[in-house]
């Protein structure tokens, strides 16, 4: 699903925030990210993502190396990953529903199509309720439910999540993780960069640990961190 | 097919409903708009009476060819061919000295003792009338009917065809500098505009691009929006435009009824079609530049 060798990234400034960084993530994974702030778990992202090119190396995403692909091809690199954030970024100004049917309009589904899917997945994530709700009356955790319904929607086959529970206490950061484990049960590729210590150390999901923009640490059922 | 229809229905939401967001700046950029485009639809109007009524002044410019005293028939008559002979010449009379003392007579009034004073002589000359069908032509025709033996000298109404073409050309120049000044402000404030409201929407620009949208579909209700900005000025100028032409020309009619005005529709509708093109382009012009420098998609 994702392959990188020996990239590189070098902003201008100065920072390497990524050196010669190789992993390889197969379809349906589920992958923790994790790394002290400033590792390079977000410019790992970026990179997957083609917000950023790299210094040097190579990317593949899908069996397609990123680093030759042609500009007008990003977009459709982008409808295979769905996108989680620490802040949610939700609309204000539109409600749950229409949060989530935004990302198919942008895609240019239609409003059958649209009808049909988005209670779908807000079903999946226990929102069908709420759809008619703007996300300043909704908590934390079902802002963040909305978004994972909106990165689902056009049905990924990559999911990337940036700290998603950051912002949520240990209860909702629980049940947000859940719902990304159900995710993958379903076959979709999942990636989480994460600071929770005590999830990671209770999933004994695969980790991948990055320091000072190097991969330190690549093991299946790993843990947070080891005591040193 | 039905996914084109579907995303244009989608780019003229997105333009309307941030067109209804920032009202005050669209209400600058397109009063902006109107003003430039007003002030264009004066200068083009200007340009084109200036040049209906030097046409019309040009055209009834003639020359008097003054004769030399004691030429017999013969004389006149080759005179008269030669003079018709001249290129762009429509029509001579002859204007015998009795004929226009009777009208010199007549100009001083029926109780004036003319024909008395001047001792029962006629000091006029013999002359001919010459009326020109290329305006243009005036001053050469003149120089070369003035080379005719026989002809002791030329008149005419010299130096008001030379003003009229300096005139306009003048106005043409300064409507254009302030056209060009005012043009670059529209565009500059829908450029600001357009700016702005991407400011206000970078959030949902960005969510646009992680799910996947192409630049093309980002950027449309941006471009969309400012040309339904310069569009709207331009109807504005347009309607204020019409408006004040049509009650000003009716007016001068009026009072000045021998000045000549262009009433004819052709060529407004001709201007306002022009007017309102030109709305649009500014508009696309300037949200182009914003959308082109600050939407890295």
């Amino acid at each position: 699903m994702i392959q990188f060798f020996n990239v590189s990234k070098f902003y201008p400034n100065g920072v390497k925030a990524l050196v010669g960084a190789t992993l390889h993530i197969e379809k349906g994974e589920f992958v923790f990210l994790v790394g002290p702030s400033g590792a390079g778990k977000s410019t790992l992202i970026k990179l997957i993502f083609r917000e950023e090119l790299p210094t040097k190396g190579q990317i593949y995403v899908g069996g397609r190396s990123i680093i030759r692909m042609k500009r007008r091809d990003v977009p459709h690199l982008r409808r295979q990953i769905g996108m989680v954030f620490q802040d949610f970024r939700l609309l204000p100004d539109r409600t749950v529903f229409e949060n989530v049917a935004f990302a198919m309009q942008v895609v240019g589904a239609g409003p059958q199509e649209i009808k049909r899917r988005v209670p779908e997945v807000l079903e999946l994530v226990g929102l069908k309720e709420r759809a008619q709700m703007y996300p300043r009356q909704l908590s934390g955790g079902e802002q963040q439910r909305v978004a994972i319904a909106r990165a689902l929607v056009n049905k990924p086959a990559l999911l990337i999540a940036d700290e998603p529970t950051g912002n949520l206490d240990m209860d909702t950061s629980w049940e947000i993780i859940n719902y990304f484990q159900e995710i993958n049960r379903r076959g979709t590729t999942v990636l989480i960069a994460t600071h929770a210590r005590e999830i990671v150390d209770t999933l004994r999901q695969r980790v991948i640990a990055l320091d000072r923009g190097r991969v330190v640490r690549d093991e299946h059922q790993g843990v947070y961190a080891h005591a040193t | 097919m039905l996914m084109q229809l579907r995303m244009a229905l989608y780019v003229f939401q997105e333009a309307f409903r941030s067109l209804r967001r920032n009202g005050w700046l669209n209400f600058a950029a397109a009063g902006t708009t109107a003003v430039s485009l007003f002030v264009l639809g004066i200068a083009v109007l200007l340009v084109v009476n200036t040049n209906y009524i030097s046409k019309t002044v040009e055209s009834n410019v003639e020359i008097m060819a003054y004769l030399d005293r004691g030429l017999d028939q013969n004389d006149l008559k080759a005179i008269r061919t030669q003079i018709e002979a001249t290129p762009g010449v429509k029509e001579v009379r002859f204007i015998s000295k009795e004929e226009a003392l009777a009208t010199l007579a007549k100009r001083f009034g029926k109780e004036s003792k003319l024909k008395e004073s001047l001792g029962g002589t006629n000091p006029l000359p013999d002359a001919f009338r010459i009326r020109m069908s290329e305006p243009r032509q005036v001053a050469s025709a003149a120089a070369s009917i003035n080379r005719l033996p026989g002809v002791e000298k030329v008149r005419y109404g010299q130096g008001v065809v030379e003003k009229m073409f300096k005139l306009t050309a003048w106005i043409r120049l300064i409507s254009m500098v302030v056209m060009g000044l005012l043009g670059v402000c529209s565009v500059f404030l829908i450029a600001t505009t357009i700016r702005l409201t991407m400011f206000a929407r970078r959030r949902e620009i960005s969510i646009m691009k992680w799910v996947g949208a192409t630049d093309w579909f980002v950027r449309w209700p941006f471009l969309l929006e400012g040309m339904i900005l310069g569009a709207a000025g331009a109807l504005v100028a347009v309607a204020v435009l019409g408006f004040s032409y049509s009650a000003l020309t009716g007016k001068l009619q009026e009072v000045l009824a021998f000045l000549p005005v262009v009433r004819d529709y052709r060529v407004l509708i001709h201007l306002f079609e022009g007017l309102f093109t030109a709305g649009i382009g500014l508009g696309l012009v300037g949200s182009f530049i914003s959308v082109h420098r600050y939407l890295r998609v």
